[in-house]
């Protein structure tokens, strides 16, 4: 298979965003180089930017693999993106709120009903409600790669609790402090203004009438994998970070317990699943949760960021769909392209699937974070066997892609510098009729030679994303 | 500030401090068994150990005998007594990672690293190098997280809880250690001599035997000591210490609901600024240092409900 690389063309030749950062990476000692690298390391292992593996010892952290190549984008091909980005972002809100509200969308039949109300993410308490702008996922975390001869696809739209903004900052921190001069010399557009963007965007959602809300982030605790990002954030947007017990409903208004007393909470930015948000409505043995909540928030008292019921926008089953949905709400053609998808509860889509399982990747309907996913050309014999009696079992639980060739770029490993396969999530944030986001997002990048699969619970590390100014 | 926060930030204070007056007492013990005794009067002194912080049970559970070896793996590095030292740095490590967010990074980094230094040594290592470095370094430790507290924290809200939670867990451990190491010394309360040895170590547990030369240039009597620890405002491990502070903090965290607690605070830090070592002897230290013992309690519980529990629902 060919891959495309981001450094360099065909030819073998740089290409032209790449000449500066490679004739510095030429010019400079490689001890130097060697030095800084470790230089990372102890800083991101004493500042403890680490996360939890579930599966591991309980409380075990492990660092996310940083490496020093930065994945460089121009900016004419950036603003190609964003402008993709803002469209299916806005899209996908409008999906949601239709489908709480009219289910326009399903009465054209343009989205097969029982696909959407017969999922478990779609929340029934949410028909009807009507929340601050319309804006259903205020934070989304687009997955983008790059395949065959450079086109971009988008592999997943994450619309619940998209993780990893935290490492987008700490990369650009750290590739600051480690090679300054880099950035003497290059264009790079700042990303540390997330933080403020967030806030602003967090403060605009507050309940109606609300002259000065109370922002707080919610976690579901220290134990949690992404834990270092829920105080990161916090800490950045100076707003309280919060536990479920932290918070009590009453009146229908939502309370937080101070010290002083109790202190009234508008917006929360919430890092919890919809199932744990509150027991009383949902999954009933979560200690999580705040009893109540989601009273409180149908009645407008407070708003929730993501809104509740967001994953029937962003599961693997809806998604083949949103091309179409891009063409209903805004009367525009996609500008980002959808990979195409064999949706195995077809039977003839399904027979296909069976028959090209070894050349496919195969997917969890509800699944996330490259666990339960097949790559046949990556897969033993036994393992397409496997997933064959799965699929065969509960067709519907499961999609099915083309195995994309995945673009690469090099990458600092033992043996060296060697190419490895990357993707991209901006993350996308949104109120009312604004859609922004920071220039780039994070590259995540499978460390292990010939892996296509970047998530960090899977061993993959991190770059940092530079959109250069020409 | 969210009152979990603060009940983070008290506990991890309260715990660091636990573990420094556990090292301390361990250490005053160990010393004083060194001095010539009968192997019962020995043990006698480590069952008080266990019998003080209300072990006997567990210790049993653990142990058939008590003796040197037996009490100090127990209360050292046994990871399934909570009250141990490493269980104490562990309890500290956990609180400090809850509220990482509120101490600074520095903060964090050091009892994180006492923690990650303690899960690594095991007790024959301890043993082998000798109890008394071990103790000494706990000690270091625990003016580490104190000094990085000093010196890095803004002195805010965050920071009064902080040192609340040392101030009474001190007073608390400063009582105990007088109280049981008194009555091991003096078993009848007479006049006869005293032993300037098994004082010296008792005054040196509580960092307090240069001060016991610099404020009364004389031998060391049990009158002085009592003294010392109990009623001068200007040494840091003394109970009128711990209370001045304890006051002083309650005043800056106030709210609306803690007037009962800041009184009774008050009440106290009076009846130590007034006191008379003669008239407190008089009355019998074991049931002055038991009543003191009561209500530093009963303020913790105070502190409890009036700032770290969550406040009652209905306000």
């Amino acid at each position: 298979m060919n891959f495309y690389n981001e450094m360099v063309d065909a030819s073998g030749g740089v290409r032209a965003h790449y000449q500066g950062y490679d004739q510095w990476l030429r010019a400079t000692p490689p001890e130097r180089i060697a030095r800084k690298r470790a230089e990372a390391d102890l800083a991101f292992h004493r500042v403890g930017i680490t996360f939890a593996v579930y599966g591991e010892e309980a409380g075990k952290e492990r660092l996310i693999p940083f490496d020093i190549i930065p994945r460089i984008i121009p900016a004419s091909e950036w603003t190609a993106m964003q402008a993709g980005l803002r469209q299916r972002v806005r899209a996908l809100n409008m999906f949601l709120h239709d489908v709480y509200h009219d289910q326009e969308i399903l009465k054209a039949g343009k989205v097969p009903a029982e696909q959407v109300l017969n999922n478990a993410q779609y929340r029934p308490v949410m028909q009807g409600v009507n929340v601050p702008g319309g804006i259903y996922a205020h934070i989304a975390g687009v997955d983008i790669v790059r395949a065959g001869a450079g086109e971009s696809y988008v592999l997943e739209d994450n619309l619940r609790v998209p993780s990893g903004v935290s490492y987008m900052l700490e990369d650009r921190k750290m590739m600051m402090r480690l090679f300054p001069e880099l950035f003497a010399s290059h264009k790079v557009a700042p990303v540390q203004h997330y933080p403020d963007l967030l806030l602003e965007k967090l403060r605009a959602v507050a309940p109606k009438g609300v002259g000065d809300p109370t922002v707080v982030v919610l976690t579901p605790g220290a134990y949690n994998s992404a834990y270092f990002e829920h105080t990161f954030l916090a800490q950045q947007m100076g707003v309280e970070l919060v536990e479920g017990r932290d918070l009590f409903v009453k009146d229908g208004v939502v309370y937080m317990r101070t010290t002083q007393g109790p202190q009234r909470v508008d917006v929360i930015y919430r890092r919890i699943d919809d199932d744990f948000l509150d027991p009383l409505a949902f999954r009933a043995d979560s200690a999580l949760g705040v009893p109540g909540i989601l009273k409180a928030y149908q009645a407008g008292n407070v708003t929730l960021a993501n809104a509740i019921g967001t994953g029937v926008a962003d599961d693997k089953s809806i998604y083949p769909y949103v091309p179409d949905m891009i063409r209903f709400y805004l009367d525009e053609e996609p500008k980002l392209n959808n990979v195409p998808t064999w949706m195995c509860r077809k039977p003839d889509d399904l027979a296909h699937v069976l028959d090209h399982l070894a050349e496919l990747v195969v997917k969890e309907v509800h699944g996330s974070g490259g666990y339960g996913m097949l790559v046949g050309p990556a897969a033993s014999k036994a393992e397409i066997e496997r997933f064959r009696q799965l699929l065969i079992a509960k067709p519907d639980g499961y999609i099915a892609q083309p195995t994309l060739a995945l673009s690469n770029c090099p990458t600092f490993v033992e043996e060296g510098i060697a190419p490895r396969h990357l993707d991209l999530r901006p993350f996308v944030l949104s109120s009312g009729e604004c859609v922004n986001m920071v220039p780039g997002g994070l590259t995540r990048v499978a460390l292990t030679e010939g892996s296509l699969v970047v998530n960090s619970s899977q061993g993959g590390g991190t770059k940092d994303t530079w959109i250069l100014e020409d | 500030m969210l009152s979990r926060t603060a009940d983070h930030l008290f506990w991890m204070s309260r715990y660091i401090e636990r573990a420094e007056s556990l090292a301390r007492l361990l250490d005053v013990t160990w010393q004083m068994s060194l001095v010539p005794q009968s192997l019962e009067a020995a043990n006698q002194n480590w069952k008080a150990i266990i019998a003080l912080n209300s072990l006997d049970e567990e210790f049993a559970a653990r142990h058939a005998a008590v003796n040197a070896e037996n009490v100090l793996r127990f209360m050292v590095s046994d990871t399934s007594n909570q009250a141990s030292i490493v269980s104490c740095l562990r309890s500290t490590r956990e609180n400090a990672h809850a509220v990482r967010g509120t101490i600074t990074s520095e903060m964090w980094e050091t009892m994180n690293a006492t923690w990650l230094e303690a899960r690594e040594r095991s007790f024959e290592q301890i043993a082998n190098a000798g109890v008394g470095e071990f103790f000494d370094w706990v000690k270091m430790r625990s003016s580490l997280s104190r000094g990085t507290t000093l010196g890095t924290l803004l002195q805010d809200e965050a920071y009064h809880f902080i040192r609340l939670g040392t101030l009474l867990e001190r007073a608390d451990n400063t009582a105990r250690i007088l109280d049981v190491k008194y009555h091991v010394l003096r078993p009848h309360g007479d006049e006869g001599a005293t032993d300037f040895y098994q004082w010296g170590a008792l005054l040196r547990s509580v960092s307090a035997f240069e001060v016991y030369r610099k404020a009364y240039r004389d031998v060391i009597t049990p009158e002085r000591v009592a003294e010392l620890l109990i009623l001068r405002s200007d040494m840091p491990r003394s109970l009128h210490f711990c209370l001045n502070g304890v006051v002083k903090n309650l005043e800056l965290i106030a709210n609306r609901q803690s007037g009962e607690t800041h009184r009774q605070a008050g009440l106290l830090h009076a009846q130590l600024h007034y006191a008379r070592i003669e008239d407190i002897l008089e009355r019998g230290l074991h049931e002055f240092l038991t009543d003191f013992m009561d209500r530093i309690y009963t303020l913790g519980d105070g502190v409890s409900k009036d700032f770290l529990v969550p406040m009652a629902e209905a306000a």
